[in-house]
């Protein structure tokens, strides 16, 4: 560590970075992360995005802070926005527009603000969806994805305590929508309400206490999360894609210096071109149309942000009439069974890793990825998964399809509906067909080749097609991948068959009951031989 | 330099007529003509129809007997197909017909708008002789749809029309396939009829309801919107987060997924 030579202290770089590292030892750090490797795919900067989009709204946050107002005082709004003079709003609603009409670069910094947080929140999604179609939660990075869940579900919650401050008509209906789903929680829903409001829905104190949420608490959780994840990623090293030369104890890719941090660094900044861009252009959440919040009007199409959507749609896609009254209290079913609902939902994507690892018994750690061909039932499952979101997704604007497509609401509610639970089923098995068929098909190829359209004529007379073997690195990606079979049901040492047992190994059926056994050096021989004939 | 335009200063002064001089005459022109053009057609538009004269009410009692009778009846007394139209006034057959919902083109959930049929004169005669049968709400004059107070305007709109048409009036979904329309592009005039007659599913806005004032209020509020785009760019449509979220997936994501494959793709 100690550079007691101090060689090559040559130019002003040189001799300031000595004297960085004779004070902090960095070149330890710097060493150990410069050379940390990084593989290459576009589908491994999805992460980026949403860590890159999180830099972005703390900018632009910290921006905003400086003139919003978080309190529900009353005032007379006297801002240059025509429409609004004069009228009684919160401070927080005279604030947010001044800050969009009255403070300069406010309205951009807004825009940017909210864009890169709906772009935040959908980068997530679509990692967290290239994580589970690869297989890469598996172990060792189990708890990295319990920790990516935990980002995603605050994401949201940031999301939500965010569209809720400005006070404007649509955050104020947003508010109203979860105090009602509150409220229609058995016995400790009024109290949670009139704790969370204090007293009586709106009261004077949400907009306080939301951004104290927004701005320290949920920011600092989602902070110590994000290292966390990324620790972990060190720790674990990157996943990559099977390939030649990839092993379990290798990662191919560049290092992080100099190449991958450049790389990073500009895509950092094309990232906040492409939200600063889309802020300068478009419109979003525009306050000064809403107005301020009066618990009197309630906007048509008033919907959430797209994350909050599918909790929306569920409570949009419950059948009417659903209250029985026990106990000398009225339970809103048609409250409660949304939000288990997306409590069940949401637990069992948390859960499903540890899921998949108890069913399949694989105690390995892997480190290279699954193509989601290769994982038929995984595939499947995370098929019905994203179809039952999409469909919940697709509730929260049903008043906009059946606008926009000339059907009645109605009609689309009672479809949704029904899609909810048959889409996916569809989906299910329609994926794992498919995934099965590309199996086949990779196998198909190993083992004949591909068809080069070229016919032949054999002495004998008889006409055959020529087929050509695949190259050696096309075939490694085809035969190098795992095989799970479904386990046999064998007495414990005690000789006896539990109830666990049976039900995991009835769930090793279902996940690997139907599967294409991946080509056996045998087999592909054998191939090879009668090829030859 | 100088000497230059100087003399072509002095060239230009020498010839009989000035090199704008044939601009300035078809600007002058094409002031008149048009100018002269607006002035007839305004004077035809409103001024000159008077729906109190008989000969107007005769005309509308043709055009009713041919356009409309089959459904409201040849005394617009109503049949099974369609209801009497006595009492209706003038303002709401210059809505119905004026935005082209009647003569209604088929039986749905509600009348669609499709081009006007008749011209405006056509449609005041009509509006003239249904006024003859009885009493009713009449077309509003140009004073009582400018000049309201923009804000309270605003605030009356939120509470008394988003409900269905959208706080940026945008529109919204009704039940049974049954819809609030867009008020982008509706004429005051419209606007005001609508409120006063209360056409097919919305409910009739009486002067008790919303005073003359309050309902030029709305008028200018809704007039501001639309001559005010947004101050942030793009609109939407004002669907509010659907299409914020629909564009965020599509543009948004789209663009940046394309940059992850051109960040990654010179490696391989």
């Amino acid at each position: 560590m100690s550079n007691v030579t101090a060689p090559a202290q040559s130019g002003v770089v040189g001799k300031f970075s000595n004297y960085l590292d004779e004070r902090t030892s960095i070149s330890g750090a710097v060493k150990e992360f410069g050379r940390k490797v990084f593989p290459d795919h576009w589908s491994f900067l999805l992460g980026e995005v949403a860590l890159y989009s999180f830099v972005i709204i703390l900018l632009t946050g910290s921006f905003l802070t400086f003139f919003f107002q978080a309190s529900m005082t009353p005032v007379h709004y006297e801002g240059s926005y025509v429409p609004l003079k004069g009228i009684e709003m919160s401070a927080a609603m005279a604030s947010t527009l001044d800050i969009s009409f009255d403070i300069r670069g406010g309205l951009l910094m807004r825009q940017i603000h909210h864009w890169a947080a709906l772009l935040f929140v959908a980068s997530i999604g679509l990692h967290m969806l290239r994580v589970f179609f690869t297989g890469a939660f598996r172990k060792p990075r189990e708890l990295n994805w319990s920790i990516g869940f935990v980002l995603f579900v605050l994401a949201m919650a940031e999301g939500f305590t965010g569209y809720s401050l400005p006070d404007d008509l649509l955050s104020g209906n947003g508010l109203r929508i979860i105090d009602g789903m509150v409220l229609g929680l058995p016995v400790v829903g009024t109290w949670i309400t009139f704790l969370l409001f204090g007293g009586e829905f709106p009261g004077s104190d949400i907009v306080g206490r939301l951004y104290s949420l927004h701005i320290l608490l949920l920011p600092a959780f989602v902070l110590i999360f994000i290292v966390l994840h990324l620790m972990f990623v060190i720790i674990h090293k990157h996943t990559q894609y099977p390939g030649p030369g990839k092993t379990e104890e290798n990662v191919v890719g560049f290092p992080i210096l100099p190449v991958y941090a450049a790389k990073a660094g500009g895509f950092f900044f094309l990232v906040f071109g492409v939200v600063a861009l889309i802020g300068a252009t478009v419109t979003i959440n525009p306050i000064w149309n809403y107005g301020p919040y009066d618990p009197s009007p309630v906007s048509a199409g008033t919907q959430p942000d797209w994350y909050i959507g599918f909790a929306d749609g569920a409570l949009r896609l419950v059948p009417p009439h659903l209250e029985t009254y026990w106990f000398g209290y009225t339970w809103s079913w048609n409250i409660i069974i949304p939000v288990l609902l997306l409590v069940v939902f949401l637990a069992a994507a948390f859960a499903y890793p540890f899921v998949e690892a108890w069913v399949t018994g694989d105690k390995r750690e892997h480190h290279l990825l699954d193509r989601p061909r290769n994982a038929p039932v995984r595939t499947a499952i995370g098929a019905a998964g994203v179809t039952f979101y999409a469909v919940l997704w697709a509730a929260a604007s049903s008043d906009i399809i059946a606008t926009h497509f000339k059907v009645t609401m109605e009609g689309v509610i009672n479809t949704l509906q029904i899609m909810l639970i048959v889409a996916p089923i569809i989906a299910f098995m329609t994926a794992k067909r498919i995934a099965l068929a590309l199996q086949k098909k990779d196998r198909e190829i190993l083992l004949h080749g591909f068809e080069t359209g070229r016919v032949v004529r054999l002495p004998g007379g008889e006409y055959t097609e020529v087929h050509q073997q695949l190259d050696a690195y096309d075939r490694w990606q085809l035969v190098s991948y795992n095989d799970n079979a479904p386990i046999m049901l064998r007495p414990n040492p005690q000789g006896k068959i539990t109830a666990g047992m049976r039900m995991r190994a009835s769930m090793s059926r279902f996940f690997f009951e139907d599967r294409i056994a991946p080509v056996s050096q045998e087999e592909y021989k054998q191939a090879l031989e009668h090829a030859h004939h | 330099m100088r000497k230059n335009m100087s003399e072509s200063k002095a060239t230009r002064r020498n010839g009989r007529r000035g090199p704008l001089a044939s601009v300035a005459l078809i600007l002058i022109g094409l002031v008149a003509t048009g100018g002269a053009y607006a002035a007839l057609s305004t004077a035809s538009a409103s001024a000159s129809v008077d729906l109190s004269s008989p000969a107007v009410i005769d005309e509308g009692q043709k055009l009713f007997a041919a356009n409309c009778s089959t459904c409201h009846g040849q005394q617009a007394q109503g049949t099974a197909n369609g209801p009497s139209l006595i009492g209706v006034g003038s303002a709401a057959v210059d809505f119905q017909v004026g935005t082209g919902r009647m003569p209604m083109q088929m039986s749905g959930p509600q009348a669609e708008q499709k081009p006007v049929q008749f011209t405006d004169e056509q449609t005041k005669a009509l509006a003239a002789y249904v006024a003859s049968l009885a009493p009713g709400p009449a077309i509003p004059a140009q004073s009582e749809l400018e000049g309201g107070n923009v804000s309270n305007g605003g605030e009356l709109f939120r509470i008394n029309c988003a409900m269905c048409h959208n706080v940026a009036g945008a529109g919204g979904a009704l039940t049974e396939g049954k819809y609030a329309p867009e008020l982008k592009g509706v004429a005051a005039v419209h606007v005001y009829e609508a409120m006063l007659t209360g056409p097919q599913n919305m409910p009739v806005f009486n002067d008790l309801n919303l005073s003359p004032e309050e309902k030029k209020d709305i008028i200018s509020y809704l007039t501001y919107i639309q001559e005010n785009p947004s101050a942030g760019g793009l609109e939407l449509s004002n669907l509010g987060p659907v299409s914020e979220g629909l564009f965020l997936w599509v543009f948004g994501l789209g663009a940046i997924v394309a940059l992850t494959v051109w960040v990654t793709a010179k490696s391989n």
